[in-house]
């Protein structure tokens, strides 16, 4: 096995044993990188610090063994609108083409305190708007499995990076699936935390109600260790809730597993079904209880999300003026002119097309009719889950309705490429945490392609979360 | 659903110049969105109270007082980010025609 290969978890133990060196390990994620990159276009921009991180992270090793903290010296890489101060941030966005940031976020401040090695920015659709990173100005990422698919999305460079062993884990943003969504289609876990787990401060907004920071990793316990690292209150997130948020109960003995119908109804591919149908036989068989649920506003999750989705993207983006940061467009003779153009060429179609509708949406006279009526439904779509969590300690069903798409199959139409999160939008709407970890392969034209099962748990339960992932895990 | 004056006037609103091809574009794409949405309608929400946010959390507040040092002496670069500048200042054109 090579050094690039290992989990987390293993890397950890070998830099501890002195087995080999950060530097090594560093190395050997840097040769996988200049090996297969040029396939698959993961990353936008290789750190040149990481080999410096590894040797400061090395002489740690060397001086206070027994103090080094879990990520010390593990190669992570890092989706490219998360800010690590002096290097490019670009969210794949012609926007943002040439912006330097002036400060580390606050989950790149807490990982560079365990003296983490940052190996560099991944690629993602336009400013996180997308689930297949097609979009990206930077040219699109290929999934490991097969280049002629795509990776998933937004988050694609880090599930590639992750699942073709050019790091050791990495980080990505997950508004409606994008950490859980590209984790299925790549075959690795992929973990969106509880709303208020983890602070944004750094994280370039996109839907303010539901953004979170999450781990990408090869194995469960590793999306523990980079979960546990990340979070904690901050006086920069308000929306970060306090320690004793989190739920510290034990597992029952028996676990209730609740399997939602809609989620097994008429759009999802039978392979994945049988996949999933598979891994929760095999759960029953490990002792757990299976019940099936109903949540019962299901389908109006993905409505409501392209109207809640929109309306803050409209707001929040109001802020790349041309003016103070980002493109600009120099030829405009006019303020308004400064704008209008300056965002016309910086914004990609399905950020132009999400600010419009988010105008619209939010415009006098049709306010109540969408955007107070989207609300009033996730309301109603988080009491589901109140309900679900009820009767049962956990959720599973399918992460995506089908395994890896083909590139270019759904660019033509946006009503097609939402669909690919049908069922991860309603996690963020309710603001609970959810977990895709991978369940199994089917074929596609004689390829193996992974299929994911998503794990959800109530809010602040990510601790009993892992623990159910780490079972799940180890299932035939 | 929605006109070509509709989606001009949405354009200005938003502040992004649009083509005549994308006016055409996005005037079917966010017709056909705004029609899949409408199933909203189909819910019964009489008397639920909107969720507005992601938290349960109300009136988080902390001490005026800073908290982060590290971002001292870093106005220069905020300035250095801006397209036009002139001398401390942040150029921009002229707000009255």
């Amino acid at each position: 096995m090579q050094l690039n290969q290992l989990t987390i978890t293993e890397a950890a133990k070998g830099l501890r044993s002195r087995e080999f060196s950060s530097e090594e390990l560093t190395r050997a994620c840097l040769a996988a990188i200049r090996e297969r990159d040029k396939d698959i276009h993961a990353f936008l921009k290789i750190s040149d610090r990481a080999t410096d991180a590894a040797k400061e992270a090395d002489k740690l090793f060397k001086n206070d063994p027994d103090t080094a903290p879990p990520l010390t010296g593990i190669p992570l890489v890092i989706k490219d609108n998360i800010l690590i101060e002096g290097e490019y941030c670009t969210a794949a966005s012609r926007m943002l083409e040439n912006y330097i940031a002036s400060y580390d976020a606050t989950v790149i401040r807490k990982l560079k305190n365990q003296h983490a090695v940052l190996l560099g920015k991944t690629n993602m659709d336009d400013s996180a708007m997308g689930s297949s990173t097609e979009s990206s100005y930077f040219g699109p990422t290929k999934n490991p499995h097969d280049l002629r698919r795509v990776p998933g999305g937004s988050s694609g460079g880090s599930g590639a990076a992750v699942a073709a062993d050019m790091c050791i884990a990495g980080l990505g943003s997950d508004t409606g699936g994008s950490i859980r969504q590209p984790a299925s289609f790549c075959g690795i876990v992929g973990m969106k935390p509880t709303y208020g787990a983890v602070s944004r401060h750094g994280l370039i907004a996109m839907a303010s109600s539901l953004d979170q920071i999450g781990p990408l990793t090869k194995t469960v316990a590793d999306a523990e260790i980079l979960f546990d690292a990340i979070r904690g209150q901050d006086g920069f997130d308000a929306t970060v809730a306090p320690e004793d948020s989190f739920s510290d109960e034990p597992m029952p003995e028996k676990i209730r597993i609740g399997v939602p119908k809609e989620y097994f109804s008429d759009g999802l591919d039978p392979d994945v079904k049988d996949t999933i149908t598979k891994l929760l036989a095999a759960c029953e068989w490990a002792g757990a209880q299976l019940h099936e649920i109903s949540l019962p506003h299901s389908s109006y999750a993905l409505p409501g999300y392209y109207i809640i989705v929109p309306s803050e993207v409209s707001a929040n983006l109001a802020r790349l003026d041309g003016i103070r940061y980002g493109y600009h467009e120099s030829k405009s003779m006019t303020l308004f002119d400064v704008y209008a153009q300056s965002r016309a060429a910086g914004f990609g179609p399905e950020i132009k097309r999400r600010i419009m509708l988010g105008t619209y949406a939010l415009s006098a006279g049709y306010y109540d009719a969408y955007y107070t009526k989207a609300q009033q439904v996730r309301r109603l779509i988080s009491d589901d889950f109140s309900d679900a969590f009820a009767k049962v300690d956990i959720l599973i069903g399918p992460t995506t309705p089908t395994p890896a798409f083909l590139c270019g199959e759904k660019t033509n139409d946006p009503l097609k490429m939402y669909l690919a999160d049908i069922y991860t939008v309603a996690i963020n709407l309710a603001g609970l945490p959810g977990m895709s970890i991978p369940a199994g392969f089917v074929m596609r034209d004689g390829i193996k392609l992974p299929v994911g099962l998503q794990i959800i748990a109530p809010r602040f339960h990510e601790k009993q979360l892992f623990a159910i992932g780490k079972i799940i895990e180890t299932l035939p | 659903m929605i006109t070509k004056e509709d989606v001009q006037h949405i354009a200005r609103l938003a502040r992004i110049e649009l083509t005549p091809e994308e006016e055409e574009r996005f005037g079917h794409e966010i017709s056909a969105i705004l029609k899949f949405v409408e199933q909203l309608n189909q819910v019964d929400t009489t008397g639920i109270e909107p969720m507005t946010g992601g938290t349960h959390l109300e009136q988080i507040v902390r001490p005026d007082e800073q908290i982060d040092t590290s971002i001292e002496h870093r106005s220069g670069a905020l300035i250095e980010s801006a397209a036009e500048t002139k001398d401390r200042w942040v150029s921009v054109k002229s707000v009255f025609e």
